[in-house]
């Protein structure tokens, strides 16, 4: 273990985009309209991290795999908030009848 | 494997053991004794609260990811207090048409998300403690969407995944920033690695997006824009119950993670984040609670600018100041639930919501009126109410560090304790001063409200008196000094 995130190069390769891939996500959850389309952008941000997690743990701590584990248990919760956040959406649809959040703004102020 | 581990866990087991039992009769007794639910919960709960408090064995368990601490162990018993009177709210609320139906999945989902804050609390590893925080905020989530014929439900709950979600991807993202720092997610281990760091841009990263991303399970602005909407759009007894209870245990597990796996890095860098956060948190929730209008809405501004008092106590990065945050939990807990107590008899009897509408209340409902004042009076800091000597231990907590800069916050805090004033001032005014024609008429209220609102009252009145309080939790925090080792 060498205790400190040193600069090589093979980890920066994997690591701006993993970084680029969550400003995207970031960017996508402030612009988009469409609920679905905030949902993917969340999807995003949250595979960024895996991948993350998994890089640290290959390139910099490679003895153990506390990240991998991480990761596991990650895509799991990514998965349970997926399916809670859809059904949202779907009772959302079912009675306002639209996904725009554009639509969806009664509460406010 | 050893199994005598899980004798440091007997609140998790027993929680775990009374969801079970609620599961079980949800699922499988007859429908006609459906309608007695509520009551079984809240009688089961209430046992395990009382049976909790016989202190369990503490120590490290599962190889450091979970520490039973007195500490959290006394947390835990408070928030029980609290989820007991929710539980008792609720009970009427829960036995009404719209709901019934789907009035078990009410009680099953509100245990599991305590269950997650107790996870979040003594968890002492970033898996764990990423586990419990979503067990906890993800079944509040479906909570909100509760009241299923009304639009406003479904709106905050869209409102409340969504936040929830991000903040979780920020707050993940600081966490996998902490593992390539430190190599490994124990709190520890991460302690000794901040500790050689100075203040690394990674490290200064990685603390911003953990700071963010608890900050929006805090509502701590600017992460706060969701808590209006969901407060107003959930049911109250998911609003209540979002608003005391996992603020709480939110508030208690983002000190134990910021003193002690960051504490190194206390004086250098969160110091100041935190510093920004609570001038902010504190003078904007203040200043856009004046101008509500609905009762829920300024509930939720009046619990941001708390969450900022409570935050009081994490700056100061002491024992004084975690046993000053766990006391002013404890009051806030009471005040809060005093008043949506209230809220939700006359929201429920009445279906009315806004602070005019609350004009005239003392002449028809003397009772109701009388316990809203108190948790007014104690919310807004009024001697010689608990919320009084609440927010006097916390700022003497928070000056006990000695800076200058500190002096200043508890200044611009006790200059917005005026102001708030004024707000939670209205609404005793619209009670006690206006009159109308048109006031809200009796209210029956149901007697387990009932009961609930006099335990409120009751502790609002005693535990500002009881001194022995505060100083047992002061005890209770001198005996985890460990967990402050590197500030």
């Amino acid at each position: 273990m060498n205790g400190g995130l040193t600069m090589n190069l093979t980890l920066l390769l994997y690591l701006i985009p993993s970084l680029i891939m969550f400003g995207c996500g970031v960017y996508g959850f402030m612009t988009r309209k469409n609920m679905i389309a905030i949902m993917i952008s969340l999807e995003l941000m949250l595979n960024s991290i895996d991948i993350n997690f998994v890089l640290f743990n290959r390139y910099l701590f490679p003895d153990q795999m506390e990240g991998m584990f991480f990761t596991l248990f990650a895509i799991a919760i990514a998965a349970a908030e997926t399916a809670l956040a859809l059904a949202i959406i779907i009772n959302v649809f079912r009675i306002a009848k639209d996904v725009d959040i554009n639509k969806i703004n009664k509460l406010k102020f | 494997m050893d199994y005598s581990q899980f004798l440091m866990m007997p609140q998790e087991i027993g929680l775990l053991l009374v969801f079970l039992l609620v599961f079980v009769y949800d699922t499988f007794m007859p429908s006609r004794s459906q309608r007695f639910l509520p009551y079984f919960t809240a009688i089961l709960f209430c046992v395990f609260m009382f049976l909790s408090f016989i202190p369990p064995q503490m120590g490290d368990a599962f190889g450091g990811m979970f520490e039973a601490n007195p500490a959290s162990w006394m947390m835990k018993n408070m928030l029980n207090v609290g989820v007991f009177i929710v539980l008792l709210q609720a009970i009427k609320w829960s036995n009404e048409d719209f709901v019934s139906v789907r009035r078990g999945e009410f009680y099953e989902l509100l245990l599991l998300t305590l269950f997650g804050m107790y996870l979040m609390m003594s968890a002492r590893h970033f898996l764990l403690f990423v586990i419990g925080l979503e067990t906890a905020s993800l079944p509040i989530a479906a909570l909100t969407a509760f009241e299923k014929r009304y639009y406003e439900s479904h709106e905050a709950a869209a409102k409340y995944i969504f936040t929830a979600i991000f903040s979780s991807a920020i707050f993940m993202l600081g966490v996998s920033f902490v593992y390539g720092l430190a190599g490994s997610l124990y709190f520890n281990d991460i302690a000794a690695a901040v500790l050689g760091q100075g203040s690394s841009v990674l490290l200064v990263a990685a603390l911003a997006f953990v700071i963010a991303g608890l900050g929006y399970k805090l509502s701590l602005v600017p992460f706060h824009q969701w808590t209006p909407d969901v407060y107003q759009g959930a049911p109250t007894a998911v609003t209540s119950y979002l608003s005391v209870i996992s603020k709480g245990a939110a508030a208690f597990a983002f000190m134990v993670i910021l003193v002690q796996a960051f504490g190194a890095a206390y004086a250098q860098v969160w110091q100041w984040m935190l510093y920004v956060v609570i001038i902010l948190t504190i003078t904007i929730g203040n200043l856009f609670a004046i101008r509500q209008r609905n009762m829920k809405r300024f509930l939720a501004y009046s619990s941001i600018s708390q969450a900022g008092y409570i935050m009081l106590g994490v700056i100061a990065a002491s024992t004084v100041g975690m046993a000053s945050m766990m006391y002013y939990i404890l009051v806030y807990i009471f005040s809060n639930l005093a008043a949506f107590g209230v809220i939700a008899a006359i929201e429920r009897q009445s279906g009315k919501v806004t602070i005019d509408d609350y004009n005239g209340l003392f002449r028809t409902n003397p009772w109701m009126a009388f316990t809203m004042m108190l948790a007014m009076f104690s919310l807004g800091g009024i001697p010689p109410f608990a919320g009084f000597f609440s927010k006097f231990f916390i700022f003497v907590g928070a000056a006990q560090t000695g800076s200058v800069a500190i002096y200043v916050l508890v200044f611009i805090a006790l200059v917005n304790t005026i102001i708030s004033l004024y707000y939670y001032l209205l609404v005793v005014k619209a009670m006690f001063i206006r009159q109308d024609d048109c006031a809200i008429p009796y209210i029956d209220s149901h007697w387990t409200e009932e009961l609930a609102m006099t335990m409120c009252v009751l502790a609002i009145v005693a535990v500002g008196l009881a001194s022995g309080i505060y100083t047992f939790l002061s005890q209770v925090t001198d005996s985890v000094s460990h967990i402050f080792a590197h500030i």
